[in-house]
């Protein structure tokens, strides 16, 4: 897009007379005014309709028996009939399950580890060794999941991965971590917080840059230890980002980490490995039940929503700044 | 006094080898990897820890790149990748810049529809029945057009836009800017760091794409790199082995080959971004 001289021309003009008009100009001249604003607006603007709105409509085929020749529109109202169904099946209650358990144990190891890291990193004062490390624990967040699930493979390989041939040199029973369905999830857990740690202590490392250096140097003065100084100073002073970060990541409990599983799972491990996403992905894809697939979307919708208002609700109690 | 002071060293040494630690474990699985990719058969038999390869071979090198799948979906990434960045950036930037302006009419409840759309989604089946509609399926656009924007990077982007001050603007419009030429001489200029992070973002995010790709692409010709990889890494491998040239000794000399392949862009692009996206990617979460 390019500017005409008529427009270079002409601006300068109407800006200088904008003081005196402004009292009298009425909204829609303010808007022809920034018609360009809108014109770049536009394509965001078509789309969020098309590709966020329209589906957001379209859930409603959870609501409905879906016929792909009808449509959307033309198809005919079911009422709750597939979220009766739906709530009668074990599978459901399996994968609901499998999917909290995953979540929960991602929060419950992932989200403090991040921080201890961060704050390790914080006390180090070598630069060069600083950065060395934080470049080296990044590095895995922009690595796909297929790419890591092969390295997994490599490594942890029953036969001839570097881990058993550890555990076989100690003495010990080699384990299957992709294959026996006793190890499967903490297999996931644990490589989940392995690829993201790194990434996710970036943002306690810019709350922790943001601490007034004045009040460790007043808790020098008074004697404080190192430990003194991140329990009595770098916590409190970090709580507001650390609650936040704590209800973004309950908001999303309900997302248990639909590449890597898809990737990594297989049909012996379907009981322990099969969530919420990979199941949609099955009967809706595979099998072609649109209408129920549409149905254990919403409802995954709906819980991270209230989740996330509960989450906020109680950080707000707690005297935090919540996220709304 | 003293005791102090080895107290501190303790913690030191502790603290240094715990986060060397940290470095060794998030690098090995790539460097065992990459020893399996160029060693022979017979030494990754013989030996359980690849600390360093005694003999080199690029036979699964040679193998994997003559392979005609692999440049096609090669060919596809490359596509999406740049195609479809140039997309986002084109989007976000726009959209980015007009939101930031504080007198735009609207402002405010657009950017709240904006933001709702993290909250609650449609899911994957409505999405894929509206594409399905809009004709995309196994077409390429289906790779880049419904990522066309990411809510959380325009959000970046913005606030990189609004830190900028205002005064700046204002006298570059009294000085004869349009707004086109505010956005591309001052705007932009200034918030390099914040697009060049968010450039990283969403190329890195076409590099690896595999989700939609799942959804959208079966026809094998148009397999995106980690399809293909997928493919050749979890699947039967005898799809790939075309003849009688032994697959079955190169096994997983070749997995790990193509998973080198597809790593290395990224490791290559990844420090020239690096200084940049610590810096914009603090910017965004702290303004957020």
């Amino acid at each position: 897009m390019s500017v005409t001289k008529e427009q270079l021309l002409a601006l300068p003009h109407a800006e200088s007379q904008a003081p005196i008009r402004s009292e009298k100009k009425s909204a829609w001249i303010s808007i022809w005014r920034q018609r360009y604003l809108y014109v770049m607006l536009l394509p965001a603007i078509v789309y969020y309709v098309l590709f966020h709105y329209l589906p957001l409509y379209g859930a409603t085929i959870a609501f409905k028996d879906f016929n792909i020749m009808k449509g959307i529109l033309g198809s005919p109202w079911a009422g709750f009939k597939h979220f009766e169904y739906l709530f009668a099946l074990d599978k459901f209650w399996e994968v609901i399950g499998n999917t909290l358990i995953i979540s929960f144990s991602r929060l419950l190891v992932g989200f403090p580890f991040p921080l201890i890291v961060a704050l390790l990193l914080n006390e180090v004062r070598l630069a060069v060794f600083k950065k060395s490390v934080q470049t080296i624990i990044y590095l895995p967040h922009f690595i796909s999941w297929v790419i890591l699930g092969g390295l997994m493979y490599n490594v942890l390989s029953l036969d001839d991965g570097v881990i058993n041939n550890l555990i076989k040199s100690l003495g010990g029973n080699p384990i299957g971590f992709m294959t026996d369905e006793k190890y499967f999830r903490s297999t996931m857990v644990f490589s989940m917080v392995w690829k993201e740690f790194g990434w996710n202590s970036i943002i306690f490392m810019a709350a922790l840059a943001g601490v007034n250096p004045q009040l460790y140097e007043a808790a020098t003065l008074d004697g404080a230890n190192r430990w003194q100084k991140i329990v009595s100073i770098t916590l409190p002073c970090i709580r507001n980002t650390i609650a936040i970060l704590l209800i973004l990541r309950l908001g999303n409990i309900m997302e248990a980490g639909f590449e890597q599983i898809f990737v990594l799972y297989h049909p012996g491990v379907y009981s322990v490995a099969d969530i919420i996403d990979t199941y949609v992905y099955r009967i809706g894809l595979a099998e072609g039940r649109f209408s129920l697939a549409a149905a254990i979307g919403l409802f995954k919708s709906l819980i991270n929503f209230i989740l996330l208002v509960i989450a906020n609700r109680i950080t707000r109690m707690m005297g935090e700044q919540g996220v709304y | 006094m003293r005791l102090l002071r080895r107290q501190g060293l303790t913690f030191d040494v502790i603290n240094y080898s715990f986060l060397a630690f940290l470095a060794f474990i998030t690098l090995y699985p790539f460097w065992d990897s990459f020893i399996v990719s160029i060693i022979p058969m017979g030494e990754y038999l013989s030996s359980s820890l690849h600390l360093y390869p005694k003999s080199v071979t690029f036979e699964a090198y040679t193998y994997l790149l003559s392979m005609k799948e692999l440049w096609n979906s090669y060919g596809v990434t490359l596509i999406i990748t740049v195609a479809g960045t140039l997309i986002n950036m084109l989007l976000t930037i726009m959209a980015a810049y007009a939101l930031s302006v504080e007198e735009l009419k609207g402002r405010r409840i657009m950017m709240f529809f904006i933001v709702f759309t993290m909250l609650f989604s449609g899911g994957v089946i409505p999405t894929y029945i509206i594409i399905k509609d809009l004709g995309m399926m196994n077409s390429l656009w289906a790779l880049m057009i419904p990522s066309a924007i990411n809510t959380y990077n325009l959000i970046v982007l913005r606030s990189f836009f609004q830190s900028i001050p205002s005064e700046l603007e204002q006298s570059a419009k009294i000085d004869g800017c349009s707004e086109m030429g505010v956005l591309f001489r001052i705007v932009i200029p200034l918030s390099l760091p914040g697009i060049a992070t968010i450039t990283l973002f969403y190329a890195v995010a076409h590099w690896n794409e595999f989700f939609n790709a799942i959804f959208y692409i079966s026809d094998k010709s148009r397999y995106p790199l980690q399809l293909f990889l997928r493919g050749m890494l979890f699947e039967n491998e005898s799809t790939y082995s075309g003849g009688g040239d032994s697959p079955y000794l190169l096994g997983p000399a070749i997995k790990m080959a193509a998973l080198m392949v597809a790593t290395i862009p990224i490791l290559l692009i990844y420090p020239f971004f690096q200084k940049h996206f610590a810096k914009g990617a603090m910017l965004g979460a702290v303004k957020e």
